[in-house]
């Protein structure tokens, strides 16, 4: 409530909330074909609606005001009448048929999923977005970063509050991307407005969409689908660049790829485990088991001063790995790597009083993924 | 106790018994609590339906004001995340289920058999049943928000598997809640259809009904139609979450999609339950006050009838975004496409009433009018989402939270109101305070579009619904809907004084409390006496 006043007090309450955006009361233009043909059809609706409620409420006011009771108005008795009735059923027929054509154009222009230069594979997931590059070996997820003393009001809101990502999904110009999407756990829906993209991604399905990007730039959105608490906190942010930047940057997250799966071979000392360990638990736990690993009981339990975790490493271990079916609590299985499964264990170990002293190797994990 | 039963031969005129005389004596109804427990007469069960439905809507209402606080800026700054969902779930299920619904049917029991010059519902015993099945199920639903775990908080539209795998465990009583609520529609609509097929005044045929009476005619098959689909579906989740089925778990087998279909062959005709009576309210309303009859009566009806059977063949535009193949969603797109024909004929229908008559704008007309204004411009936005490659940008953002509030609050409970005070005097014998309802009326008026116009324009900009912080260009939208949806909020404070008001005094109403106004309730002396139409009245068709 504090904060509350505090803003309504400061002055610049409405200077801050300038829209960011040139256009903020309308449907983007996009940068697709597809998403400047929608705009074409939404605007095209949108006079349709703007003449038939002129001529419609023309008729009305004028009847209201011309016919008042209060000047002496005497109430015809007429009713029913076959050639106006036939002739107000048909107009808005055609009117309509005139409308459907172009849809359907439009329609069938996006379901063509075909003959797509690259996919890309988008899985939703409470609460972030897994991006992985098929036939690529690029894969990574993508968190708000937004920090959360914003949200609370302990921090002013930085330029794109709530839009923000630490990895955004980096795609080509120019070509066209087909996008498989489905989820590991509820359904959540992919959108990003300026591609007129909107997809739910569904448990078990797999649904395709496809954008060609005409113009580089960073185009942010966010989950449309109702998916549980952190909802409003699932930020896309599309970040498309020229052909050639393209490719390079493709050629550094491989190498970089290669590094992470080469330190699976190595022993880690503690403290590298820890500080890894740390920076997975911020962006992919805390969300339900909090920062401070008290968790938000009963559906997201508790980790610091856990028993059952502090006394079975064995248990720990695969919970992580393989999740806990019927509950939130996702397989992280395919998502995370092993150095990154190995230092988020044993970060959990350790942290928040929590001081087993246990550390486990990412090699272990690697072997236990294998079995 | 015994209900009054129609007279075994209701040809025969008794010459001595007037209609709307008192009842004997020997007839006295228990007093206090227990005559309102086992009331089995349709004014005293309307009664208590209206007024069910009255503390329902400030209810629902005050968990939308927690919402729009919420939202009156960005960050967050009353409640955590978990408990706003658990508001815009609780709000949509109270306001669809506890308070639209009941209104309507409460209306049904007061007007209906005064309409049709019956003498009570079909079945008054199960029309008590249906009545006391609500407050059971409403206080177990609201309940859950003081379970473990929260109450519902999965949206009013349940989508699997968030309402299953991840639902909180006091899923399983808002389920149980459903199931009650779902019987008592049930019940209730065979009561309405049982009385105006069989209990209609000698001489009266369904083409002379009023319209309220078709609108409500056509509900009640829609309400039986659909309602069992709700309960199918409600145990399909039961069994997953204990039971351990899989139809919407993919993981076993079942399919999430399953879950949405089932949902909105339901869900759409659920949304003309909630419309079709306010168009009978609004098309008996507008002919009173333009002292003309109603352009054209059979169009009326068939147009009422072509919406409830197109809203079987339009469900999946719900679901534009869920991956349908090309061929579903164009046919879809074309069938929803094609309401906006009967719904275009009603609102021309309505205007050309007016046109040549002679109007006057007491508090129901002006709720009606609003009412007219203000659902085409919900039928407008309607018409855009049922567009569907446009609908891929509108789906789930703040234009679609625009589009049905639009449709039901100036839509649905304008009509109500409209109703109310068309009505009150035939109820309490007294007009309203016709200086305090114009204050209502236009307080609720700016209200309203203050809080649900610049959703549109939030939602055309990218703002998803049901989140409870939004970046900072959905601001300025966000905090005038906050003041409006206050503003909204606080005048219905207004009509509960105008009510009150009214049942305890105020300017006497004759028998026919407007001029204009020429159905049978209007023959039976104001306030209606306990028993009207003993003996069935002599219906005259009006000469026209």
């Amino acid at each position: 409530m504090r904060s509350l006043w505090r803003w309504i007090v400061s002055s610049n309450v409405f200077l801050s909330t300038t829209p960011v955006h040139a256009n903020g009361w309308n449907m983007p233009r996009g940068v697709t074909d597809v998403s400047g043909e929608i705009y074409g059809l939404h605007m095209t609706i949108f006079w349709i609606c703007v003449v038939i409620g002129a001529v419609v409420f023309g008729a009305m006011f004028y009847s209201l005001f011309r016919y008042r009771h209060s000047k002496g108005a005497k109430a015809a008795n007429f009713h029913e009448h076959t050639t106006v009735e036939i002739f107000w059923t048909t107009i808005p027929l055609l009117i309509l048929v005139g409308i459907a054509v172009p849809a359907t154009a439009t329609l069938t222009k996006m379901y063509d999923t075909s003959e797509a230069d690259l996919d890309v594979m988008i899985i939703g997931q409470q609460w972030r977005w897994r991006y992985e590059y098929l036939g690529e070996e690029v894969a990574f997820t993508s968190n708000m970063s937004t920090p959360r003393a914003q949200i609370s009001g302990e921090e002013g809101f930085g330029e794109h509050y709530l839009q923000e990502v630490d990895e955004p999904l980096v795609l080509p110009i120019n070509r066209k991307i087909r996008f498989l999407m489905t989820s590991d756990d509820v359904i959540h829906s992919w959108w990003v407005p300026e591609l007129a993209v909107k997809q739910d991604t569904i448990p078990g399905f797999i649904n395709e969409n496809w954008v060609n990007i005409n113009e580089p730039g960073v185009y942010r959105g966010q989950c449309a689908e109702l998916c549980g608490i952190d909802h409003g906190f699932m930020p896309i942010v599309v970040h498309a660049m020229e052909e050639a930047e393209f490719d390079e940057w493709m050629l550094e997250r491989k190498e970089a790829m290669e590094q992470e799966a080469l330190g699976v071979d190595r022993e880690w000392e503690m403290q590298e485990l820890m500080a890894r360990g740390e920076t997975v638990f911020e962006s992919i736990c805390a969300s339900c088991h909090q920062s401070e690993g008290q968790g938000a009981p009963p559906a997201f339990p508790a980790l610091a001063g856990n028993e059952r975790l502090i006394e079975d490493l064995e248990w720990h271990a695969q919970t992580v790995i393989d999740g806990v079916s019927g509950t939130a609590m996702p397989s992280f299985r395919n998502t995370l790597n092993p150095v990154e499964l190995a230092s988020v264990v044993t970060y959990t170990r350790n942290a928040w009083g929590n001081d087993t002293g246990d550390s486990v190797q990412p090699g272990d994990i690697a072997k236990r993924i294998a079995e | 106790m015994a209900p009054k039963l129609p007279p075994t031969h209701p040809l025969e005129h008794s010459v001595t018994t007037v209609a709307g005389s008192q009842a004997p004596a020997h007839h006295a109804p228990p007093r206090g609590i227990l005559r309102w427990l086992l009331t089995t007469n349709h004014k005293e069960i309307g009664s208590l339906y209206l007024i069910f439905s009255l503390i329902m809507f400030f209810i629902g209402g005050i968990f939308a004001l927690v919402i729009r606080a919420e939202l009156f800026q960005p960050g967050l700054q009353l409640v955590n995340p978990e408990f706003f969902n658990q508001m815009t779930t609780m709000h949509g299920l109270i306001m669809v289920f506890a308070a639209v619904m009941p209104a309507f049917t409460g209306l049904a029991n007061w007007m209906i058999p005064l309409q049709i010059g019956a003498p009570d519902m079909a079945l008054p015993r199960l029309n008590n049943f249906s009545f006391w099945l609500l407050p059971v199920a409403f206080t177990l639903l609201l309940s859950t928000l003081f379970m473990p775990g929260g109450g519902p908080n999965f949206g009013w539209t349940f989508y699997a598997p968030l309402s299953t795998t991840y639902a909180p465990p006091s899923t399983t009583f808002f389920i149980l809640a459903l199931h009650i609520a779902g019987i008592s529609s049930i019940l209730g609509a065979i009561n309405i259809i049982a009385t105006i097929l069989n209990m209609r005044a000698p001489g009266m045929r369904m083409m002379d009904m009023p319209l309220f009476v078709w609108t409500w005619l056509i509900t009640a098959f829609l309400l039986i139609a659909v309602m069992p689909v709700l309960a199918g579906v409600i145990t399909m989740m039961l069994m997953d979450i204990n039971f351990g089925t899989s139809f919407f778990s993919a993981a076993g087998g079942g399919d999430p999609v399953l879950f949405q279909h089932l949902f909105w062959f339901f869900g759409h005709p659920e949304v003309y339950i909630m419309i079709l009576p306010a168009f009978g309210i609004v098309s008996v309303i507008i002919p009173t006050f333009a002292r003309k009859p109603l352009f054209g009566y059979p169009s009326m009806v068939y147009a009422t009838a072509s919406i409830a059977l197109l809203s079987f063949m339009v469900w999946a535009h719900h679901m534009f975004v869920v991956g349908l193949p090309l061929a579903a969603e164009l046919f879809f797109m074309y069938s929803t496409m094609l309401i906006a024909v009967p719904t275009g004929v009603k609102i021309f229908n309505w205007i050309t009433t007016l046109f040549r008559g002679s109007i006057s704008f007491e508090s129901p007309m002006l709720f009606s009018l609003a009412f007219v204004v203000l659902f085409t411009i919900g039928g407008f936005s309607g018409l855009m989402l049922a567009i569907s490659p446009a609908d891929f940008q509108y789906h789930d953002t703040y234009f679609v939270v625009a589009h049905f509030h639009y449709v039901l609050v100036p839509g649905a409970v304008f009509a109500i109101m409209a109703a109310a005070y068309y009505w009150l005097p035939k109820w309490t014998g007294h007009y309203p305070n016709e200086r305090l309802a114009q204050w209502h009326f236009w307080l609720s008026v700016i209200g309203v579009n203050l809080t649900f116009f610049p959703m549109h324009f939030a939602g055309l900009a990218g703002m998803p619904r049901r989140i409870p912080d939004y970046a900072l260009q959905f601001a300025d939208f966000n905090m005038l809907s906050s003041i409006g949806a206050f503003l909204f909020g606080f005048s219905q404070l207004l009509f509960v004084l105008v009510v009150v008001l009214c049942v305890r005094g105020g300017k006497k109403a004759p028998a026919q409390a407007w001029e204009g106004a020429w159905d049978l309730e209007w023959t039976v002396p104001s306030p209606a006496p306990l028993h009207t139409f003993e003996t069935p009245p002599d219906f005259k068709r009006p000469t026209l």
